[in-house]
């Protein structure tokens, strides 16, 4: 049994992140302490196709009740793979956005712009044999949020994933190119710079459907399995 | 290595309606939830309840916190292909439940007491912690106070300074129904828990 690569720091943010007000209580400010991998570490949770129903992957019809959604259609796809570029297939993942006005449906999401009848916001699917993924959806507005004077979410899909094993669990979020808000949200600015262009989509009009949705491509890198062997 | 890692991004207040939808009220199913032995009559093992809070670094609950639990079974057999000794079949041994929906902020596990993995670690239960404010995710194991020989002798725990390791143990409190260790986290201040780097 091998160990998965550690989780790279060169890429993650750190837990306390000043301009992130929120972590200024919360990140944890102790070293972790590193543990050999055992089996707890190297299995995880499986969930593969028959946690996901039939149009879980299609945001613009898994909530609607009498109509579409309001907003850009847009299709996301792209790859889940490992660090070494290995596909990694009968993955969940698990988004949940904003809808094009900007809003969430949570309870606590009081900014005063319009809900949709027609969307959610939730859907999830599982990767191909290639690692692939495709969500169809709407682009999701930007909202403001507490955080400082005058501050705005760029636009964003959460994103959340398990890959093969509990070492390998990872939440994010897609951002989208050309974004103005991007170089003033202290939540994407508190990943090191080298690793912030991982978490912006790019547009495709090869993804893009004539006269349907525009496309845009989001490939997510798990943590690889390393060579070396374990020692636990 | 071909690619970096794509960096994590804090899971923010809103997640409810996507990850634990039925918790909250969503009309959205879940992948699952904080009961990981309901309508499963065929999982083996001890019944108990694995109950706490988060606290911030003020000693505030957090009411916008996920947890997931990761479990052996109750012969310490993982559910996944990497485990090749045939784990109890009714048993997942995966939960997850936001702190946004107790009176209390608590969140409540209803599960059953893993078996020790190896014969050389201590029954434990590994946790992974997900809030607003937590730009990465962390990890953190739970032990159970009435293992005190196995926890002495549990590689993972020697790992960790003698001060430090009773933030891990999960403190078992009899009640009228199923056994509840209690387990609260504490993400900062003195007796901070401990987080894994696995």
């Amino acid at each position: 049994m091998n160990p998965y690569n550690p989780r790279d720091w060169q890429s993650h943010p750190p837990y306390v992140s000043p301009s992130y007000k929120s972590t200024g209580l919360r990140g944890p400010t102790k070293p972790l302490i590193p543990i050999p991998a055992s089996l707890s570490e190297i299995t995880g949770p499986v969930y593969g196709h028959e946690s996901v129903g039939a149009l879980d992957a299609d945001l613009t019809r898994n909530n609607a009740k009498n109509g579409a959604p309001l907003g850009e259609r847009i299709i996301v796809t792209g790859r889940v793979v490992d660090e070494f570029d290995r596909p990694q297939p009968n993955t969940l993942i698990e988004i949940w956005q904003a809808n094009a006005a900007g809003r969430y449906i949570h309870h606590g999401d009081n900014h005063d712009a319009p809900l949709d009848p027609n969307f959610l916001g939730g859907g999830r699917c599982i990767t191909d044999n290639d690692g692939r993924y495709r969500f169809l959806t709407v682009r999701p507005g930007a909202y403001p949020w507490g955080n400082h004077a005058n501050a705005w979410r760029p636009n964003h899909i959460h994103f959340s994933l398990f890959g093969p094993s509990f070492a390998t669990r990872l939440i994010t979020q897609m951002y989208f190119p050309g974004d103005p808000l991007l170089e003033l949200d202290p939540i994407f600015l508190g990943t090191p710079e080298a690793a912030r262009d991982r978490l912006i989509g790019s547009f495709s009009i090869d993804v893009t459907e004539e006269g349907f949705a525009l496309g845009y491509v989001f490939d997510i890198v798990l943590r690889g399995r390393s060579e070396t062997p374990m020692e636990i | 290595m071909a690619r970096g890692q794509t960096p994590s991004q804090t899971i923010g207040p809103y997640f409810a309606y996507g990850l634990t939808a039925h918790q909250y009220g969503y009309p959205f199913s879940q992948i699952a939830g904080g009961d990981l032995v309901a309508g499963r009559p065929g999982v083996q093992g001890e019944r108990v309840q694995i109950v706490g809070q988060v606290l911030d670094g003020a000693g505030a609950p957090v009411d916008d916190a996920m947890i997931e639990i990761w479990q052996a079974d109750a012969s310490g057999r993982y559910a996944h292909a990497a485990d090749t000794r045939n784990a109890n079949a009714s048993f997942k041994g995966f939960g997850r439940m936001g702190t946004g929906t107790d009176p209390d902020q608590r969140f409540i596990f209803r599960t059953i007491k893993p078996g020790s993995v190896d014969g050389r670690q201590a029954p434990h239960v590994n946790l992974c912690v997900f809030a607003r404010g937590l730009l990465t995710h962390a990890y953190t194991r739970l032990y159970f106070s009435d293992e005190g020989e196995a926890n002495a002798a549990d590689p993972v725990l020697n790992l960790i300074p003698e001060a430090r390791r009773p933030t891990l143990i999960a403190r078992r409190q009899d009640s009228e129904g199923d056994p509840v260790y209690r387990f609260d986290i504490r993400l900062q201040g003195n007796d901070e828990t401990v987080f894994l780097e696995i």
